[in-house]
């Protein structure tokens, strides 16, 4: 084996792989530690969580689609407090790095959620999954609306302080993306993660109505990898400084490389878990050896590699 | 280690048997010694398609049996009913395919530990996990009654081999091409008012177990049923498959079908809340 470095960081976090679980698809990572030890990747990213507990939205919640799937979850969960109190504690018992995601209505209420986070031991990084409707102003989504987007990320971070990093999840559905995470890296987040689901919708021809119980639904697997190819290639682009975890139908090594070569620093493996509960740790070797073989002598050296001049 | 998924694996698989009975295909694969991990309830989840597939997601089947056999090893049958892209692909696999399984998964069917009178329920192919439930039962010495119903006579399913593990089987068809005419609800109110049943076992549509779930409600008679619910995982981590259940302490949940079903109490089932959202939550 080569001395390849495999290791990445996002803000001041340190990981010693870029493979992470992506919030929503891998719960508390309980049911996929019977598959692999959650400690052999960078990091689980826990099911976004909200302050009170949450039934989340009517069944049916999922369609598939060609080579994706719409899921309208909806945010079910135990609220913060019991998933830190059962949650937390079995990860960090695994010996597997964490990072917490957090959902919220109101800005407030992100305040609330990171104020309960501050002093937990174990964790690696906060995520703010800001693509939540903003119940504030009329149910517009945090992550489409660049001044409650920025105010969200400003709240957390004035709660939390300047230790923990913060990763801002952003919407690719969006007309101006560097934009809105320009705006919440100046109201300091640490890192970006792009992209969640893409809102999409589906007929059922038996019914003649939306097939979904919330009818809208978040379109995520291999048809959206290109859309997170590009958001992460302009991202970079635009700010190079800041870090991308990068997720969007990644379901094989080739495909983690391609967002990396785009700019991300981490990828997320999210929807090719549910076909496959060892995606992870399959991407995660399948990476690492496609790194060594196109010549990479760190993971770190292939990031944003895309991007070079012509001639390079 | 978690407890979820405890007993599950991820393997290759190879087909052994593939062969058509009525609208079904009947499927076994080679699974070894993983037979000794599953139970009557358990399903397994299946990659469908190929590498090129775009079909992303697992597919869901019932375990039908489990044997072990001197020249095979340890087998599972399927029941498959070719309705979709996936299961049809299934269908078309041949002897000698390998196929990429996760199993077993979910919970299983309670076996008393002393002998009851169990009345098994079948709806169309719901009734594949009933015969090797039926095997289990009569192996504890319980007396085991089975009522299989469907639209119409191609929906049975009821191998032969399967009619000698019951005391009774009794066939019900809505446009009485088989059997007697009408539906399976009916004979059971008359068993539950004769007091002639201690459990019922069912599995097949949601409206068939909600019926069962309403006549056994107020009586001593134990309703468990293995539910339906589609799926995008199979292990716990989507949340797609959710059902609204009430616990001990009266509070309702939305568990996944998957890890705290397939097989659930009827009871606990709140059928008049599938496919909505709980009020509030206190």
């Amino acid at each position: 084996m080569s001395e390849f470095d495999f290791s990445t960081t996002l803000g001041n976090a340190f990981f010693n792989t870029p493979i992470f679980t992506a919030s929503g698809c891998a719960s508390s990572g309980k049911e996929l530690a019977q598959f692999f030890p959650l400690k052999d990747i960078g990091a689980v990213v826990t099911k976004s969580v909200m302050n009170k507990p949450r039934y989340g939205r009517p069944t049916p919640r999922m369609a598939e689609t060609p080579s994706g799937m719409l899921n309208s979850i909806g945010l079910q969960g135990p609220g913060i407090e019991a998933f830190l109190a059962n949650d937390i504690p079995w990860l960090v018992e695994q010996n597997s790095r964490i990072i917490i995601s957090i959902a919220g209505e109101t800005i407030e209420e992100y305040a609330t959620l990171a104020r309960k986070i501050r002093s937990v031991s174990g964790i690696s990084a906060i995520e703010v999954n800001i693509s939540c409707p903003n119940v504030e102003n009329r149910g517009l989504v945090f992550a489409c609306d660049p001044d409650a987007s920025r105010r969200v990320i400003d709240g957390v971070r004035k709660t939390i302080g300047g230790e923990l990093p913060i990763i801002a999840k952003l919407s690719p559905d969006v007309t101006n993306l560097p934009e809105i995470a320009k705006g919440v890296v100046e109201s300091g987040a640490d890192a970006l993660a792009l992209i969640n689901t893409v809102l999409g919708m589906v007929i059922n021809l038996e019914t003649m109505r939306p097939h979904l119980g919330g009818k809208t639904g978040g379109l995520s697997g291999p048809a959206i990898r290109p859309v997170a190819v590009r958001a992460i290639y302009q991202v970079h682009a635009a700010l190079p400084e800041v870090p991308i975890l990068g997720m969007g139908g990644v379901s094989s090594g080739r495909d983690a490389l391609e967002l990396i070569l785009a700019g991300a620093s981490g990828v997320s493996i999210g929807t090719a878990s549910f076909g496959n509960p060892h995606a992870a740790v399959e991407i995660q070797s399948e990476l690492r050896d496609l790194s060594i073989a196109k010549g990479f002598s760190s993971l770190k050296s292939a990031i944003g590699f895309a991007h070079r001049e012509v001639g390079l | 280690m978690s407890q979820i998924n405890r007993s599950a694996s991820h393997i290759n698989a190879t087909i052994l048997a593939n062969k058509r009975v009525g609208q079904y295909h009947q499927i076994v694969f080679g699974i070894g010694d993983l037979v000794k991990s599953c139970r009557p309830g358990n399903f397994v989840a299946i990659n469908v398609g190929g590498d090129t597939s775009r079909m992303i997601l697992r597919r869901a089947f019932a375990i039908s049996r489990v044997s072990e056999s001197a020249s095979f090893g340890g087998t599972m049958e399927l029941i498959v009913a070719p309705h979709g892209s996936g299961s049809k692909w299934l269908c078309s696999q041949i002897e000698g395919s390998e196929v990429d399984i996760v199993l077993p998964l979910g919970t299983a069917f309670g076996i008393p530990t002393s002998p009851v009178n169990a009345l098994l329920v079948g709806g169309g192919y719901g009734s594949a996990p009933l015969f090797g439930l039926a095997e289990v039962l009569k192996a504890r010495g319980c007396k085991v009654d089975m009522l299989l119903g469907a639209s119409t006579s191609a929906k049975i399913y009821a191998p032969m081999e399967g009619k000698r593990s019951v005391n009774s089987l009794k066939i019900y068809t809505e446009d009485g091409t088989m059997g007697e005419l009408g539906r399976v609800t009916e004979p059971i109110k008359v068993l539950i008012e004769a007091k002639a049943i201690d459990v019922i076992y069912s599995c097949g549509p949601m409206g068939m177990l909600r019926a069962i779930s309403e006549l056994t409600a107020n009586t001593d008679v134990v309703h468990q049923c293995a539910v339906e619910e589609a799926m995008a995982c199979g292990i716990g981590i989507c949340m797609t498959c959710v059902l609204p259940i009430k616990g001990d302490d009266g509070q309702i949940s939305m568990l996944r079908s998957c890890i705290d079903g397939p097989v659930m109490d009827g009871s606990t089932v709140q059928w008049h809340l599938v496919g909505q959202v709980p009020e509030v939550l206190p």
